[in-house]
């Protein structure tokens, strides 16, 4: 298939089925891997996490900014591990690792490739940005056609 | 489909095709590099294409001042204007092979078309990110730039005249983002980009105008959906057969469209549309439906509303296709519709050999695109090789017509079964399926209430 010539190609791999409850919220933005997290104990508490792209500075601390206690040195908390797990299912490992500009060896996890460092970021940003893209889902359907989603056939059957 | 139709279908190419797929292609070389670095003769094959079109005059005072590095909202509306009409000549050129080779009689356009969108801040703003994108071209496009767009379509997805435009900017966006930086990549989508970013340029002078409609009350009988899926927006589009008193039977599609977040995928799309069990359930259960003073666009399209229908007695699809699909009179296409990527002609297929992704009816093989099958519903590329007949959508890309399954019939158990894409419209019916739905939870309602956490503290 010629990528160059063709008006319908696959572009962005189809997103994997994944779990929610666990990482409610993923994405590469802002110059940082973020995203919303389950803690693994208490169902009442969210933690916001997030990697910085080439920096790798760490953060993770629950939404009125009180810091993660499994975040103390440059090793991820489990949060930040759940955090990039569940970003390499959505976007795949190479999305992933050319945004966050990670090297990864040969047959390593992104997490071996990181340089990380404590690095405190406000958890206020990724909450917008998580009601934001809650915001999608708030909006009314519509019954006139959209002619250009032509363009953009579902493809997941055959992956 | 029978053997000698699609005989004609892939007889002879139409003829010049090539010529306007190679001009469409040097523009599409100048949205590579960006518009501020064109050389001056990079339109000189647009220019003279148009000499003997109204368009000539706009066409080559446009290339003159862009390649003069003055680049205007009006110069880049009459380039993508010149690049729609060279693909609405391939698309004229294309249906009427696919319509004669099939014996199939369309509408023409009658004219006339309806208001104009009034948000003038929003499509200026739309405009105003697509000749950046123009100007940088895709090989300068980064995080930044992509990010800019973002508060305008957040705005314009609010606006429901604005949907079209704001649906495809951020599809359009997304594809941006995942590839960033642009530069460093190998191979570049240039033709589809180059789609996109043209009718984003047209949607963004007026925001797409609906089409005449009259009300029509009859029987629609389906043949099967097609679903259309990016990140945030997923579309389910009905192809059936609509019976009205005194008239013949007309194609006719009726499409429902609703944003999404992209960790909605599969068999879960079909929650989204829960403000419509009448069409859902009439899909799944392969009803007939009685529609009642339904607003019929001359495009084809019919305006759904749960409201104005009521599910009938069971329809099998595949009789549907076998007894009125030949005769069927399909309707015209919008003037500014008009692009090879919007041909999905259904056609009923069946006598075929299914070998390596594709069907040999007769002496002759047609490609089988088993990548669009969607990800909501039950049918497989094994589904399809095992197949003795289908209902599918003639389409056309980069030079070639392939066949899209949207039904088959297989054998099980000595008994043909006819497998949808459809099927799971209210909720999946292989155990399987359902273990794993039942796992993963309602998506839209985990999110919400884990929202809700990080709002309360």
């Amino acid at each position: 298939m010629d990528v160059e010539r063709r008006s319908v190609a696959p572009i962005i791999p189809p997103v994997k089925p994944r779990k929610l409850a666990k990482v409610p919220f993923v994405e590469l933005a802002d110059g940082r891997l973020q995203g919303v997290v389950s803690s693994g104990s208490d169902v009442e508490r969210v933690y916001v996490s997030s990697i910085g792209a080439g920096s790798h500075g760490l953060s993770c601390s629950t939404n009125n900014n009180r810091p993660c206690g499994g975040l103390r040195g440059s090793y991820p908390c489990k949060h930040l591990q759940a955090l990039l797990d569940e970003a390499v299912l959505q976007y795949g490992a190479d999305r992933v690792a050319r945004y966050l500009r990670i090297d990864v060896e040969e047959g390593r996890s992104l997490t071996a490739g990181l340089r990380a460092h404590h690095e405190p970021s406000p958890a206020a940003t990724v909450f917008s940005s998580f009601l934001r893209h809650l915001a999608y889902l708030e909006l009314p359907d519509t019954t006139a056609p959209v002619p250009e989603l032509h363009w953009f056939p579902s493809v997941g059957a055959a992956h | 489909m029978l053997p000698t139709q699609l005989s004609a279908l892939l007889a002879d190419p139409a003829p010049g095709v090539p010529e306007a797929l190679d001009l469409v292609s040097s523009f599409d070389q100048g949205l590579v590099d960006g518009l501020a670095r064109v050389s001056p003769s990079a339109f000189g094959g647009l220019v003279d294409a148009f000499a003997g079109s109204p368009l000539r005059d706009r066409v080559a005072e446009a290339a003159d001042k862009i390649a003069a590095g003055s680049i205007s909202d009006e110069h880049l509306f009459v380039l993508a204007g010149a690049r729609s009409a060279l693909f609405g000549a391939v698309h004229d050129a294309l249906l009427g092979q696919a319509d004669a080779a099939l014996g199939r009689t369309r509408a023409s356009w009658p004219g006339g078309s309806g208001d104009a969108a009034t948000a003038a801040n929003l499509l200026a703003g739309s405009r105003s990110w697509l000749r950046e994108l123009a100007i940088t071209g895709w090989r300068g496009v980064d995080h930044d730039l992509v990010t800019a767009a973002g508060q305008t379509i957040e705005a314009a997805l609010a606006e429901p005249r604005l949907r079209r435009l704001a649906t495809l900017l951020d599809g359009l966006a997304a594809e941006l983002r995942a590839c960033s930086p642009i530069a460093t990549m190998d191979r570049l989508p240039v033709r589809r980009w180059g789609d996109l970013w043209s009718r984003a340029m047209l949607l963004a002078q007026d925001g797409g105008r609906l089409t005449p409609s009259e009300p029509v009350t009859g029987r629609l009988l389906v043949l099967g959906a097609d679903v259309h899926e990016h990140a945030t927006a997923v579309q389910i589009q009905v192809h059936g057969i609509l019976e009205t008193p005194g008239t013949a039977p007309r194609l006719v599609r009726t499409s429902v469209a609703a944003p999404k977040v992209d960790t909605i995928v599969g068999p879960a799309v079909w929650r989204l549309f829960a403000a419509h069990p009448v069409l859902l359930g009439a899909l799944a259960e392969r009803l007939t439906l009685d529609v009642t003073d339904l607003p019929l666009l001359d495009s084809g399209d019919l305006l759904w509303s749960d409201a104005r229908a009521k599910a009938g007695p069971p329809a099998d699809p595949f009789a549907t296709a076998r007894v009125l699909l030949a005769g069927a009179a399909a309707p015209a296409v919008p003037p500014l519709e008009r692009h090879p990527a919007r041909i999905s002609e259904p056609v009923f297929v069946e006598g075929y050999t299914a070998v390596d992704g594709a069907f040999t009816l007769g002496d002759r093989t047609i490609a089988v695109d088993t990548t669009r099958l969607p990800s909501c519903g039950p049918l497989t590329p094994q589904l399809v090789a095992a197949s003795h007949a289908c209902i599918g959508l003639l389409r056309w890309d980069d030079g070639g017509w392939s066949l899209q399954p949207i039904a088959v019939l297989t054998m099980v158990k000595r008994q043909p079964v006819g497998v949808h894409t459809t099927d799971w419209a209210l909720g999946p019916t292989d155990p399987k399926v359902v273990k794993a739905a039942a796992a993963a939870g309602d998506a839209v309602a985990v999110l919400r209430e884990r929202a809700g956490r990080l709002l309360r503290k």
